[in-house]
């Protein structure tokens, strides 16, 4: 279970650049729960995630996961954790090292590296195994470099390194954003393949109106550093792509309002 | 004959000193001035040990672990502190000038009267050379002495990159190489990336340091001055070594900074003999650096140019 326990953040405090991408944001996600983020640009859907993966410290709040308060964690000791696959497919892996070895560093997530040796050839053998379940060729190229990959192949091989060893949370960061649409659906086939057969719990932000009508369970909508609308259970089932757009819509009509009503006040009071 | 067993002994002593640089500079993407410092430690501790009497093989161990703890210290200036890489090990080479003169005690050791790793490597290459007599080459003739540091430099040179390449084939070896190639993916793997850079610092300038203190005992003295411009030294060794070689992988980088120390250290034995006075070396070498750090982006931009005006 993650509880996010009222967290804020703001970066470049003091300057005209400040922003405030977390205001006082709660969230409890049950063990098990795929929750789905969508937001607007700039909502703080992203910084939420790096929130819980440690990337910077919180100004105030608490993050707990599996009953463990990791608010003052390291990003490094949180990774023992947590699995995570990034926006960029040039984050997740080492490009300039084989597919075997970015896999040998998977393996042993979240564990201090010893002096054996990275790969052995009972080790190679189950990377070949469980590479192939990809269906991507990949599994006779265990000795290329990763930097000659596509993007889509680079994703899968991230997200099966996230999952290699079965992460309490799993942080799925927009992690179809950069891909064409063939691999995006591809990646996403094997995300919920992948969630619903280890029944990870798993945070995910998506700008595709579509996954987030078609994957998950719980769907949270965030605006400002604030989380809007919540669905679960029917509610989330009910979804579908254009009524999510058009709750977007109503966010935006009612901040059109607010400025609208705003700049009225203005001109008859000052 | 004895100019070029000479300088490919020496090609190979510096062999550690690429190395090492390779390591911060190719494996971490740091540009580590410690180096300058650390090839003078090593020299240093390993001098002062040996005149205490020291076994030579212990003295020179001491002066790599000593190279280790410099780097230790640049890596926690950078990774802990966050100091600016070049910063960091700017400190610690400042440092470093004091700490070796505290350490000799003066600013020459000599080593010529002491027992040291010289001699065994003329125990080494007795039985295969003689001792004290002449080789006959081809018609050259050669020093015994002389054929024993060789081999004995090449053998010390054999294990030590030996060991280096199946150190980096470990889980740890790995996870460093890593965290020079994708800093962001080790910490999302769950290791600690600022300690990979304060092991790896230690690791490179303890190589760099074992150079040193080799190197002072084939030299027959340890300076206070000896490891000027030797970070230049060995990034035009390591870059030589690339072209050489080109190719990334981690043996084959390995071999190649190893050839590009020996075939650096014989261009410069070569232009010292024609000529080039041993005063502009640095300045030589400075420029070699120059031109070949920017050289492939120029060619590569001619060429982008040419095939542009191909197309149109």
């Amino acid at each position: 279970m993650l509880e996010i326990i009222r967290c804020s953040k703001t970066f470049q405090k003091g300057t005209a650049n400040e922003v405030r991408p977390l205001r006082d944001v709660s969230l409890t996600v049950e063990e098990g729960a795929f929750v789905v983020v969508i937001g607007t640009n700039g909502s703080g859907k992203s910084t939420l995630l790096n929130a819980v993966a440690g990337a910077f410290p919180l100004d105030e709040g608490r993050i707990r996961l599996g009953g463990r308060e990791i608010t003052k964690w390291p990003e490094h000791r949180r990774a023992a954790l947590i699995g995570r696959v990034f926006q960029n497919p040039f984050s997740g892996t080492a490009p300039g090292m084989t597919i075997a070895e970015n896999l040998a560093m998977a393996v042993r997530r979240g564990r201090f590296p010893g002096l054996g040796w990275a790969l052995d050839r009972r080790t190679l053998e189950a990377f070949r195994e469980r590479v192939s379940t990809l269906h991507m060729g990949l599994e006779d190229r265990l000795d290329t470099e990763i930097g000659g990959l596509s993007g889509g192949q680079r994703q899968a091989l991230t997200l099966l390194m996230a999952t290699w060893q079965r992460p309490d949370l799993l942080l799925l960061d927009e992690h179809t954003a950069a891909l064409d649409p063939r691999s995006a659906d591809r990646i996403i086939h094997m995300t919920r393949e992948i969630v619903t057969r280890e029944k990870l719990t798993t945070l995910m932000v998506t700008h595709s109106m579509t996954q987030a009508a078609n994957l998950g369970d719980r769907l949270i909508m965030m605006h400002k550093g604030e989380i809007i609308r919540d669905f679960s259970g029917v509610e989330k089932q009910r979804q579908r792509a254009a009524n999510l757009l058009a709750h977007f819509d109503e966010v935006r009509r009612r901040e059109l309002l607010d400025q609208g009503a705003a700049d009225l006040l203005k001109e008859m009071y000052v | 004959m004895n100019l070029l067993v000479g300088s490919l002994t020496i090609g190979l002593i510096l062999s550690l000193l690429a190395i090492g640089v390779y390591i911060s500079f190719r494996i971490f993407n740091f540009a580590d001035i410690t180096t300058d410092g650390s090839i003078t430690l090593g020299a240093a501790v390993a001098a002062v040990l040996l005149v205490a009497g020291w076994n030579p093989v212990a003295a020179t161990l001491a002066g790599a672990c000593a190279g280790f703890l410099a780097g230790l210290v640049t890596g926690i200036l950078h990774a802990r502190f966050k100091i600016h890489a070049l910063l960091a090990g700017i400190l610690v080479m400042t440092a470093l000038y004091s700490v070796n003169l505290r350490i000799m005690g003066k600013s020459n050791v000599s080593l010529m009267s002491t027992p040291n790793l010289t001699n065994l490597a003329e125990d080494l290459g007795a039985p295969f050379f003689g001792r004290g007599t002449f080789l006959d080459l081809a018609g050259w003739s050669l020093a015994s002495r002389d054929a024993s540091m060789l081999l004995g430099a090449f053998v010390v040179i054999l294990l030590v990159a030996g060991g280096v390449y199946l150190f980096f084939r470990t889980n740890l070896g790995t996870v460093m190489r890593a965290t020079g190639d994708n800093a962001q993916m080790v910490k999302a793997l769950g290791s600690d990336t600022g300690l990979m850079i304060i092991l790896g610092l230690g690791i490179s300038n303890g190589l760099i340091a074992l150079s040193g203190a080799i190197l002072a005992q084939y030299l027959g003295f340890a300076d206070v001055q000896m490891g000027i411009g030797m970070v230049v030294w060995g990034l035009a060794s390591v870059i030589i070594g690339e072209s050489l070689v080109r190719s990334k992988r981690l043996g084959i980088a390995i071999c190649g900074a190893v050839m590009g120390s020996i075939l650096f250290r014989l261009l410069v034995a070569i232009a010292l003999r024609f000529g080039l006075n041993p005063n502009d070396l640095k300045l030589v070498t400075a420029l070699f650096v120059f031109v070949a750090l920017v050289l492939p982006h120029w060619f590569s931009r001619l060429a982008e140019r040419k095939g542009g005006r191909a197309r149109a």
